[in-house]
């Protein structure tokens, strides 16, 4: 690793500031990517600012049906919070994968979706459950927010403080994972928000990063049952392709895990 | 057999410092003034070393002396040697290329090291290798043996037109041809044996301490074999005379090969210290240099065809194999396709006539060497896959094909050397077949396709060659060594024993099974018995670990040594106790005369021996015996894996549903840690049949460089094991042991692929069956790569 200055952000507008006053620096959440790609010497920050003190702001509040979770909650809270498993467990079971034990108690929610890893597991739960993502500067839609592989509208001091969402009728998330690195190679959350709107998230796919498939949100908003997505098809096309995945091969397994999270959420 | 002597399963001695964080490994080591190696490593698969511009770098904090291939040559450091000459079957020797510690003039392998740097903290060696800049001309590089051989490509090494190594058969061609000509049934096959890495769990570290005032070098590496690290460090490198080079392994985290040689970065250790005038150098691997460096196993591609008589008698074995060596050929990687692969192409089966033609080749990718199991899982797997394909095409139980043509009698002398001493097939084949419930099979593929799923059982009748073996005959097969082995027997005056053994215990639990040798004999706890190795100051010599030999060779040397001890503590006794040497006996710690009360405990007699006031006349006083062990032949263990899979068609997703392992290891010193091996080996080789997968792009980038990538197996990917044991004892060691450390590895891959094709229905699917290449092979009939 080479040499990088620490801090520890107070509160939002201070985490602002001091980015803001140095040469290359960045926010650190959990560090699950970040700490091991510099690790490596492949990423060499200035400076990092530390999120993860900066009071509540790891707090989860489920009132009814409305959900806001601090972006500094880690997978392990989200998982085993009482309120959310109960009105969201499909989130909350989707947290509960990610990782290992290690990466759950440290990785958070702000700094994944922050980071829109093409195989992470979150955005796909942000794009299907219609969640806002709030930043300490602005809200926006999650389609605003995630804006292709690696990459977000978030400006350079700008960090995510939470995110929210109405949760859904029914939900659930269906990962198939890397046989390596256990990362999503192709994991769809599908939502039923009741009256015929279903909204579905898929991860790990696509050369685009996370994307929301309008036929099969079109077919599952008329008969929320597996067979509704025979006749969607998933184009090869814009699939990647590496050594454990061909694009016909993550297309075929898009559209098993969507077939799968339906009849898991249909129970 | 005691509680704690042979057969008893004696919990592992060595486990309490291991499992508690207490293992002394090299890179625990620390020595005041010590200074840290850092390489410069190659990014490009061939390219030539135009200028190397150190004026940055050797300016930076920290930094002892930054130095590079020619100043190692130049030095009088001599090039990396390859321990086993192969004729090609024109009677020229292999075509070897020079290899360097450092490279001088080319690289060609991502990750070969052309400088070092040695700086006073880890730190500040990286970031000076970081700087110093290397100009290269890249060349056009070639990774896979196929194409190495093609007009166009690439040569490599001037010695070696074509890139090809040698070209190698045995067999007898002719017999072989004309069985073909007379087969009722011809079987064909061509198969693929995926790459390795192989990725200990501890990476290979090299700490050298070097003493100015005495000339004298002190080395602790992540050795197999010291006392061999030694000699070749010596006499080849000639890094410093013998006398002048203490080599210590100490506790080693695992093996498996990738440890049996000696690599560039000790040597380069060694020289630089004293180059750059520090006390002490220490290099650990960091987990990418362990992928770019280590030895990579396998990589063969094979074109096969096996002849049957009108009975489904095998008739013929005509094999051509090519086997990629790498950039450069490593200390065994000869003798690892040609006299550990195809001597072993009988299998369990009585073949009149085999013929096996084998090519080498260099190619742009880290050398091949020995990986667990060594050449014999390469043969296991031809030989296995070919008689499940057979008995599909000649319409047979895979079984009883099998049980057709298993050698009955012994000894059998095989075409292909080997002369098999003794071994009951049908028992290993019966007590697998009756665990798995066999016959009820189709019951549970019917039950699995009520639920959309795929079914499959496949079977895997190995024999392997083990406890390497008779000097005389590896030297004339070109070996560079003898394989013997040594021990010392060191009774102390209080009665407690300190056993010398030139094996090296990396994970196979020596500390154990050995003092189980001591105990068995003398009735002494195990606690009573320390045993030492891997220091080339404490052992005087030994050959090391590996080819699972260490049982066969390494103890039949122990037993030997405890013979010459328990004759002279019966001389002793017989003395002391004015009895006749023929009645004494010794047995749970005591020394007494047959049918008498007559007795001494076993510290009597020990410290009798040291004091010398009551020895017979004309006896030394003390009790310390050695012995050299030179094996007779080499052992074989044989079994048979069963192995029943269940396919997701939406997937490719295969599990394991039951896998069964029947092994005979002929005697067993400890159950426990045969199973423990057992257990270890067969993940190894369900991780090559299903996962794991060494693959690099066409510019010789390897891809899968990191646990990202290359897939390791883990618990969950892995089932509950059903393994047990029958026997028939080797008779050509004191013990009759066979040996166990790599069965599970050279016998599981064909039982998981035999399974898989039978349950897709069809044989065009390759290594590794992971969940994409299952789900080609269903859709597709067999992805691009199985298609050769």
């Amino acid at each position: 690793m080479y040499d990088t200055n620490y801090h520890r952000a107070k509160d939002a507008a201070d985490a602002g500031k001091k980015l803001r006053a140095c040469d290359d620096g960045m926010y650190l959440s959990g560090g699950m990517t970040l700490l091991p790609t510099m690790k490596q010497r492949l990423a060499a920050p200035s400076d990092l600012i530390d999120l993860t003190y900066i009071k509540d702001m790891n707090k989860i509040e489920v009132k009814g049906k409305e959900v806001t979770i601090g972006a500094t909650a880690t997978h392990a809270e989200v998982a085993t919070h009482a309120k959310l498993a109960k009105v969201c467990p499909s989130l909350a079971g989707l947290a509960a994968h990610i990782g290992d034990p290690h990466v759950r108690n440290r990785g958070t929610i702000g700094g994944s979706i922050a980071n829109n890893d093409p195989a992470a597991d979150y955005p796909s739960a942000m794009l299907a459950l219609g969640a806002t993502i709030i930043t300490n500067k602005r809200k926006m839609k999650a389609e605003k927010f995630f804006t292709g592989m690696f990459d977000t509208a978030l400006a350079e001091d700008e960090f995510v403080k939470a995110v929210s969402f109405m949760a859904p009728k029914r939900g659930a998330y269906a990962k198939f994972p890397n046989p390596a690195s256990r990362y999503a190679m192709a994991g769809v959350y599908v939502a039923d928000h009741g009256k015929g709107d279903v909204r579905v998230g898929v991860t790990g796919a696509s050369q685009g990063g996370v994307y929301r498939p309008k036929d099969m949100e079109k077919a599952l908003s008329k008969s929320f049952e597996p067979g509704s997505l025979e006749g969607c098809k998933v184009d090869e096309g814009d699939m990647l392709s590496d050594i454990h995945g061909s694009s016909a091969y993550r297309a075929n397994l898009v559209k098993v895990m969507a077939k799968r999270a339906v009849v898991a959420a249909a129970g | 057999m005691g509680i704690e002597g042979i057969g008893a399963r004696v919990l592992r001695k060595e486990d309490k410092r291991f499992i508690t964080g207490a293992g002394r490994y090299t890179d625990d080591h620390k020595i005041a003034g010590m200074h840290f190696a850092a390489f410069v490593r190659s990014p490009h698969a061939y390219a030539k070393i135009k200028k190397i511009n150190i004026k940055e770098a050797s300016k930076m904090s920290g930094v002892a002396g930054i130095f590079n291939g020619k100043e190692l040559t130049g030095d009088g450091i001599g090039n990396i040697i390859c321990g086993w000459m192969v004729h090609s079957k024109d009677g020229s020797p292999m075509n070897m290329g020079a290899w360097s510690a450092l490279a001088t003039e080319y690289v060609r392998y991502v990750g070969d090291a052309v400088a070092v740097v040695i700086a006073e903290s880890l730190e500040e060696a990286q970031a000076a290798a970081e700087a110093v800049e290397v100009d290269y001309k890249v060349l056009k590089a070639v990774v896979t043996a196929e194409q190495a051989m093609g007009l166009k490509a690439p040569q490599l090494h001037p010695e070696a037109k074509n890139n090809v190594i040698f070209d190698w058969e045995i067999g007898e061609e002719d017999a072989t041809d004309a069985a073909f000509a007379k087969a009722a049934n011809v079987v064909e096959l061509d198969i693929r044996n995926n790459r390795l890495v192989p990725n200990p769990m501890e990476p290979r570290s090299a700490l050298v301490q070097y003493d100015a005032a005495e000339d004298h070098f002190t080395l602790h590496t992540t050795s197999q074999n010291p006392h061999v690290a030694r000699l070749v460090l010596s006499a080849f490198y000639q890094v410093a005379p013998e006398n002048k080079l203490r080599v210590i392994a100490p506790d080693v985290g695992g093996g498996f090969g990738a440890k049996i040689y000696i690599y560039p970065e000790e040597i380069v250790c060694l020289w630089a210290a004293k180059r750059a005038g520090v006390a002490a150098v220490k290099w650990t691997a960091d987990r990418s240099e362990s992928f770019l460096t280590d030895a990579h196993g396998r990589d063969h591609f094979s074109k096969a065809k096996m002849a049957f008589d009108k009975n489904n008698k095998i008739t013929g074995f005509k094999i051509e194999t090519l086997a990629n060596l790498g950039a450069y050929m490593s200390l065994f990687s000869s003798s690892v396709p040609t006299y550990l692969y195809a001597t072993l192409l009988s299998g369990q089966y009585n073949i009149p006539n085999i013929h096996c033609n084998v090519k080498t080749v260099y190619t742009n990718t880290v050398p091949v060497d020995a990986y667990r199991g060594a050449g014999r899982p390469e043969a296991t797997y031809l030989v296995e896959r070919m008689m499940t394909t057979a008995a599909r095409q000649l319409g047979v139980d895979p079984a009883e094909l099998r049980r057709n043509n298993f050698i009955q009698e012994f000894p059998h002398q095989t075409p292909v050397i080997m002369a098999y001493d003794a071994g009951d097939f049908g028992a290993s084949l019966d007590a697998a077949m009756a665990e798995i419930k066999y016959s009820d099979f189709e019951k549970r593929r019917k039950k699995s396709a009520k639920n959309g799923m795929l079914r499959g059982i496949g079977m895997s009748c190995y024999i392997e060659a083990c406890g390497i073996a008779p000097s005389a005959a590896v030297g004339s097969l070109g070996a560079g060594v003898g394989l013997w082995e040594s021990a010392e027997v060191r009774v102390n005056p209080v009665g407690t024993v300190e056993v010398l053994t030139g094996s090296h215990s990396h994970g196979q639990g020596h500390e154990t099974t050995f003092a189980q040798l001591v105990t068995e004999r003398f009735g002494l706890p195990k606690d009573n018995v320390q045993i030492v190795h891997g220091d080339t100051d404490k052992v005087q010599f030994g050959m090391g670990t590996y080819g699972s030999r260490s049982g066969a060779v390494g103890m039949s040397a122990i037993e030997k040594a405890l013979d010459k001890v328990e004759a002279k503590a019966k001389k002793i006794a017989a003395h002391m106790l004015e009895a006749a040497e023929g009645d004494i006996e010794i047995k749970d710690g005591e020394v007494m005369v047959k049918g008498t009360d007559k007795k001494l405990g076993w510290h009597e007699v020990c410290l009798g021996a040291y004091t010398g006031h009551n020895l017979p006349e004309g006896m030394e006083p003390g009790l310390k015996e050695g012995a050299f062990y030179d094996p007779t032949n080499f052992t074989f263990p044989a079994g048979c894996y069963i192995c029943e899979v269940e396919v997701d068609p939406n997937t490719g997703v295969t599990t394991i549903e039951k896998f069964v392992a029947a092994d005979d290891f002929g005697k067993i010193i400890n159950p426990m840690i045969v199973e423990g091996q057992v257990h270890g080996g067969l993940a190894q080789g369900i991780g090559q049949a299903m996962m794991e997968n060494a693959v690099y792009d066409d510019d010789g980038q390897l891809l899968s460089a990191s646990y990202m990538d290359y897939t390791m197996p883990r618990a969950d990917n892995l089932p509950n094991f059903h393994v047990s044991t029958t026997e028939t004892l080797c008779p050509g060691n004191p013990l009759g042991i066979k040996g166990c450390g790599e069965a599970g590895a050279i016998g599981s891959p064909p039982a998981v692929i035999n399974a898989i094709t039978d349950a897709i229905g069809h044989n065009n699917l390759t290594m590794p069956a992971s969940p994409q290449n299952v789900w080609a092979a269903i859709n597709d009939g067999g992805m691009a790569e199985a298609a050769e």
